[in-house]
């Protein structure tokens, strides 16, 4: 790999132990995956966890003198101060947390604490080079975008933030961002829960050998929160850096297009019947509706006032909590719909990703989410998911009870 | 010890190790592990219950999301329970970034000399090098 006299000085161990730690592991991540050069990134995210471990790798850059040249965003941990007053939290998590901001601060980090950074504070243009990790990120500004960003680690993200470049591989070179099989959807898919499900069965349709997708038959008018919600699920059950919708996405203006002109490509075919399928298979599920989160990936305003219109005038009888972000509550705050979801009994919580020490009150209950993904992660907390679509997850919480 | 036979890689992540063999036939996810235990919890794999730490732990690829995985090996090392050495036959960013920063030696090797590694052999690896050499 060929350095320039910058990378070098600070591989050398120049510009302090914290920079060359930084340069050392993406020099590893080039050389592993073949790359000739460092390209400089403009934008950065990082898929904060608020783990020890996360907390001790970003400590130790802290304490070796580094700091981000490229200030990334940042994924939720919990808000702590909200949750201190619904939940029983525990004091070592409370350190872990606090420390966890201060040292992403320090580190010069943007703390936005949002999983949907492409949608504010962090979007990249067309072929921009970022390093993008967290998989619902670095898919939606590849796929949707067409930004360039390899499906990063946190830590290399971080690296790449500190450094201000990133080795030159995968998908930030044109040909690597071609797609590798078709999927055929003959399927109806209409609803943004549709996506989710589509997003969920298509991995186990294509095998673990196909990483790049071209939808074939999506709706024209397909929306972004409906490609948000297929990229995210595509990478519960899958390893999904980027996917292309014909006609939808910027880098398949048609199906031959996404190929880049290669013709010997496997098809597979979604029906509805792979879609109920999966339904019955995430979506089963009777009995309590004790809480409701909706929110993973983070909801967008339209989500949100469409949620405040299923509950105008109602009150709930579980428990409802809508992940977003500060300035989606804001917003929401100045359209009413905070209101209306107060008035009801529901919350709008910032900051927060469902998974985080942060549920103890829930303890043994029953819920529903929208999220596929939500139900898989947060299998290490007590609590049971069914998925449900959101206005099937808001009729569930207020009556209590999972509807259909 | 007599050395004996060598089996050459890629050089991926630097340093050297020396113990057991473990074969893993499934990918490997580094959050479902036991730290205090350094054994593998996730239900029906291929080293359900077994031991990784101090091991030279031979699997296909890891998996798992981007930062998780992170945390399992920094929990297994606080416990003095960290593999000893990684050969894989395919790579993610993930692995490698956690190899490197974790100071755990790697290396990825093509399938013929990948299928010659069996569990139970002694192996020395350097990182650095790409070499592994069996110990009789």
């Amino acid at each position: 790999m060929r350095l320039t006299e910058q990378e070098q000085a600070m591989l050398n161990g120049e510009f302090g132990p914290g920079f060359a730690r930084a340069m050392r592991v993406l020099v590893g991540i080039g050389k592993a995956f073949g790359a000739q050069r460092m390209v400089p990134i403009s934008r950065g995210h990082i898929s904060l966890s608020n783990q020890e471990g996360d907390l001790w790798f970003v400590s130790q850059m802290l304490e070796e003198g580094a700091h981000c040249r490229v200030p990334p965003t940042v994924n939720p941990a919990y808000d702590y101060e909200y949750f201190k007053t619904v939940s029983q939290l525990d004091g070592e998590n409370e350190r872990i947390l606090k420390s966890t901001i201060d040292v992403y601060r320090k580190l010069g980090a943007v703390l936005t604490f949002d999983c949907t950074p492409f949608f504010e504070n962090n979007v990249p243009r067309f072929g921009e080079i970022c390093s993008f990790s967290a998989s619902g990120g670095a898919v939606y500004v590849n796929s949707v975008l067409g930004a360039r960003s390899n499906r990063e680690a946190a830590q290399s993200a971080m690296c790449a933030a500190i450094t201000g470049v990133t080795p030159e591989y995968g998908l930030l070179l044109k040909e690597n961002r071609a797609g590798d099989v078709l999927i055929r959807v003959e399927a109806d898919a209409a609803t943004e829960y549709d996506y989710e499900l589509l997003g969920y069965c298509t991995p186990k349709k294509m095998g673990q050998a196909y990483h790049q997708p071209v939808f074939e038959g999506l709706s024209p008018q397909t929306t972004a929160e409906q490609l948000m919600n297929l990229g995210t699920q595509l990478n519960v059950h899958g390893i999904v850096p980027m996917f292309h919708v014909a006609g939808v996405t910027p880098e398949a203006p048609d199906v031959e297009t996404a190929f880049q002109g290669r013709k010997d490509y496997p098809v597979v075919t979604v029906t509805d019947e792979d879609l109920a399928q999966a339904r019955r298979e995430i979506s089963a599920g009777a009995g309590k509706a004790d809480f409701c989160i909706l929110g993973c990936p983070h909801l967008t305003i339209g989500q949100v006032g469409s949620i405040a219109a299923m509950l105008e005038g109602q009150k709930l009888a579980g428990q409802l909590y809508i992940f977003t972000s500060t300035s989606t509550r804001e917003l929401a705050r100045r359209m009413g719909y905070l209101d209306v979801i107060h008035a009801a009994g529901g919350e709008i919580v910032i900051n927060s990703c469902v998974d985080q020490p942060c549920w103890s009150h829930l303890n043994g209950m029953s819920g529903v989410t929208e999220s596929p993904k939500c139900a898989y992660y947060t299998k290490r907390w007590n609590m049971a998911f069914t998925v449900k679509s959101i206005p099937a997850c808001i009729q569930s919480v207020l009556k209590g009870e999972i509807v259909e | 010890m007599k050395e004996e036979k060598l089996l050459r890689g890629d050089p991926i992540a630097g340093g050297t190790a020396a113990g057991e063999v473990l074969v893993s036939a499934d990918p490997i996810n580094f959050y479902m592990v036991s730290p205090e235990k350094g054994t593998i919890i996730e239900k029906n794999h291929a080293l359900e219950n077994q031991v990784i730490a101090g091991k030279i732990v031979v699997f296909p690829i890891d998996k798992g999301s981007s930062v998780v995985q992170m945390d399992g090996l920094y929990q297994m090392s606080k416990f003095g329970n960290k593999p000893a050495g990684f050969v894989v036959l395919d790579l993610s960013t993930v692995l490698v970034s956690n190899a490197i920063i974790m100071d755990i030696p790697l290396i990825r090797m093509g399938q013929a000399d990948y299928g010659r590694l069996c569990t139970g052999q002694r192996v020395k690896m350097d990182g650095d090098s790409g070499e592994i050499v069996f110990l009789t």
